[in-house]
């Protein structure tokens, strides 16, 4: 959708999407800015972390709720029965989930796609059980009354300042993962995860690239995991058990994977679901895993990819010739293509990884 | 990729450790029979017999990689699924051993649809398949809950297996039905390897195996052995399902505890080999078991790291598993 549009273009739009969302405390109600809003600002951030190691990394990770989970506790832990200062226990929790996150990715450098997404996953569980079972934690309890900063207040009765740093937080994680997706860096992590081989052959330490690149990821996990519990004043296992990863990773499929963007969307389409329908079924979980099931077969690349897809054929009807190369490039495959796999072209419009320099960016 | 020799050695330290502080705790106090000898027995046993469920779960999952590539995260819930059909068999006044059979042909049955309907048209797209079965894993979870309640509930052993064993040592009984588990772990896995090595259905598993494509150029109807490969190892899941529901108990929470056993079983061995699927099993049961016993009072809750650290130490030697395959 964003394809036609001129950089400049772009970053009025987004700055003036910002701001629209930062006016939602003062336009809806106090339950909507907290039970949708908010909520859906944390699984998005949560969701980013996974988006962005898959769109920049070619790593699909199932052990990012693990990750919110060890931030989650971490603070709480240190919070409630530490009676530690919140900010301090929320840095010494981010610091804390990045070791972690550091250890989980050179554990799973060495492998890639579908055998990484099974050793995520088990990292995920485990982290899950370790969490169920450990007493310091509150075992299956978790920690109740963990207490936000006192700027942010109390966000269940006065949730407009929790939404503020969460949009703000947001944002940040938005230009950051843009930022760095054009340094030598992010340059080289596309590179790697589009050949790992090649890049190999030129000198580059994939596994210390898929290392690091995990780190960066497991970074926005950790904040996700300190906002989300702030949110909710407490954390449990259940807040990571599978079925929230299955979750996580729903959140994901439905924005699109491979999209930096999807995730937000994605995460407000199911916080919708998630509040609103529950009234009309019973079997809530049946339909996302029904939703998740439909939305690989028919579109694997989400709904920004639908989107995509629909404004590439709307362009194409109205130029009345063949799509141009850039629409091409970001045309995902139809049903039958691979519409899953990372590779050239996989991330859609912002970088195109053939072009390994700063300029890459052709809109 | 090859073996790292300064991993590899640290595993192997660490296993002499492990198996060091367990042989002190277990022959410390000699063998009397007021020493720990009997429950290094039992716990023993209780390992193997739980590894044995695992490698029966496991090779089904592993049998599905290694044909078709496909990652079937919804194995665990074919497990609990299998278990559940033979209860409610069972309860309706069908015999045990009827009811195993009947339980694993159905939850084949149901893993050949799933193959058939939603993994058949997108053969080598492995992160959309595995992302399929995950879905049909959060429908067949939620479906089981609304059916069967979400109250733990145990298979009653059949008759003929549901005493204890004299051991003939120290006096020590064992539940007959566990070792029975231990049997059929055995058999099943000299029956995958001998269809495997020697019939035609494992030849051509096997030619799949190494070329799907030249296979199929050759004649060989890939889709009818890729199905009855599928139909195969989400039976064994049933199977284990009915095993476990036997000795464990069925309830919700245990389809992911068995799909993550699986994962670890053949990450640890390697994807879709059936030896890598077995030592991967007996570690990983003998692990959680001695640990749960041996480990030191304090540290007791947090054994599940242990499953953690087996995970790296393996994956630092080798990322490909024990015995996984170096080519994909």
């Amino acid at each position: 959708m964003s394809g036609a549009l001129r950089p400049r273009a772009r970053v009025a739009l987004g700055v003036a999407l910002v701001v629209a969302l930062a006016l939602v405390p003062a336009i809806f109600s106090t339950y909507f800015t907290s039970a949708v809003a908010a909520q859906a600002l944390v699984y998005g951030l949560a969701a980013v972390s996974l988006t962005f190691l898959a769109a920049y990394g070619g790593i699909v990770s199932l052990a990012q709720t693990g990750l919110y989970g060890i931030a989650g506790f971490v603070l709480a832990r240190f919070t409630v029965s530490n009676g530690m200062d919140p900010l301090l226990a929320a840095v010494l929790a981010v610091v804390i989930t990045v070791v972690v996150g550091l250890a989980f990715g050179a554990v799973v450098s060495g492998s890639e796609g579908i055998y990484l997404l099974m050793i995520t996953l088990a990292l995920g569980v485990i982290t899950f059980y370790y969490f169920s079972q450990t007493p310091t934690f509150g075992g299956h309890e978790g920690i109740n009354g963990v207490t936000a900063p006192g700027f942010i207040g109390d966000p269940v009765t006065h949730p407009a300042v929790m939404y503020e740093v969460l949009l703000g937080v947001s944002v940040i994680v938005y230009v950051a993962i843009r930022l760095v997706g054009r340094t030598n860096f992010g340059l080289a992590m596309q590179g790697v995860r589009d050949g790992p081989t090649r890049m190999r052959a030129l000198g580059y330490n994939v596994r210390l690239h898929r290392t690091l690149a995990f780190t960066l990821g497991a970074v926005i996990a950790a904040l996700a995991g300190v906002l989300g519990t702030w949110n909710d004043t407490r954390i449990s296992p259940g807040t990571i058990q599978v079925s929230q990863i299955i979750v996580l990773m729903t959140i994901a499929v439905i924005g699109g994977l491979y999209r930096i963007e999807g995730a937000w969307i994605g995460a407000l389409v199911y916080t919708l679901l998630d509040t609103y329908s529950r009234g009309l079924t019973a079997r809530f979980e049946t339909w996302i895993g029904i939703i998740l099931l439909v939305i690989l077969i028919l579109s694997p690349d989400g709904l920004t990819g639908l989107a995509q897809r629909l404004a590439a054929l709307w362009r194409r009807s109205r130029n009345g010739d063949a799509a141009r190369p850039v629409a091409d490039a970001s045309l995902p495959p139809g049903p039958g293509g691979p519409g899953l796999e990372p590779g050239p072209g996989r991330t859609g419009s912002t970088e195109s990884p053939t072009v390994l320099e700063p300029g890459g960016a052709a809109q | 990729m090859v073996i790292r020799r300064g991993p590899a050695a640290l595993g192997w330290l660490l296993l002499a450790f492990g198996v060091a502080w367990v042989v002190v705790h277990a022959f410390g106090h000699g063998f009397g029979s007021e020493g720990n000898v009997p429950q290094f027995i039992t716990v023993g046993l209780n390992g193997v017999s739980l590894a044995a469920l695992y490698f029966i779960t496991a090779s089904g999952f592993t049998l599905i990689f290694g044909l078709m590539r496909v990652v079937n995260m919804a194995h665990g819930s074919l497990y609990l699924l299998g278990g559940y059909v033979a209860l409610d068999l069972v309860s309706h006044g069908t015999n045990w051993w009827v009811a195993m059979v009947l339980a694993a042909l159905i939850t084949g049955a149901i893993g050949l649809v799933v193959h058939q309907a939603l993994l058949r048209w997108n053969q080598g797209q492995d992160l959309r398949q595995a992302l399929i079965t995950i879905a049909v894993a959060t429908i067949l979870a939620d479906q089981m809950i609304v059916h069967f309640g979400s109250t733990p509930s145990t298979l009653t052993a059949p008759s003929g297996l549901s005493a204890s064993l004299e051991l003939g040592v120290y006096q020590l009984q064992y539940p007959l039905f566990r070792l029975f588990i231990i049997g059929a772990a055995v058999v099943i896995g000299l029956v995958l390897w001998l269809v495997i090595r020697f019939t035609r259905f494992g030849i051509l598993l096997r030619a799949g195996v190494d070329d799907r494509d030249m296979a199929s150029v050759l004649g060989v109807n890939v889709p009818l052995v890729f199905g009855g490969a599928f139909f195969i190892g989400a039976a064994l899941a049933g199977l284990g399902g009915v095993m476990g529901g036997t000795t464990l108990s069925l309830a919700p929470g245990q389809d992911d505890q068995f799909l993550l056993s699986s994962l670890v079983v053949v990450i640890v061995g390697g994807l879709g080999s059936l030896r890598g699927a077995a030592v991967g099993a007996l570690l990983l049961g003998l692990i959680e078991q001695f640990s749960s016993v041996y480990l030191p009072q304090s540290l007791t809750n947090d054994a599940i790291l242990l499953t953690f650290i087996l995970l790296v130490v393996v994956l630092a030697v080798r990322s490909q598993g024990l015995f996984g395959r170096t080519t994909t």
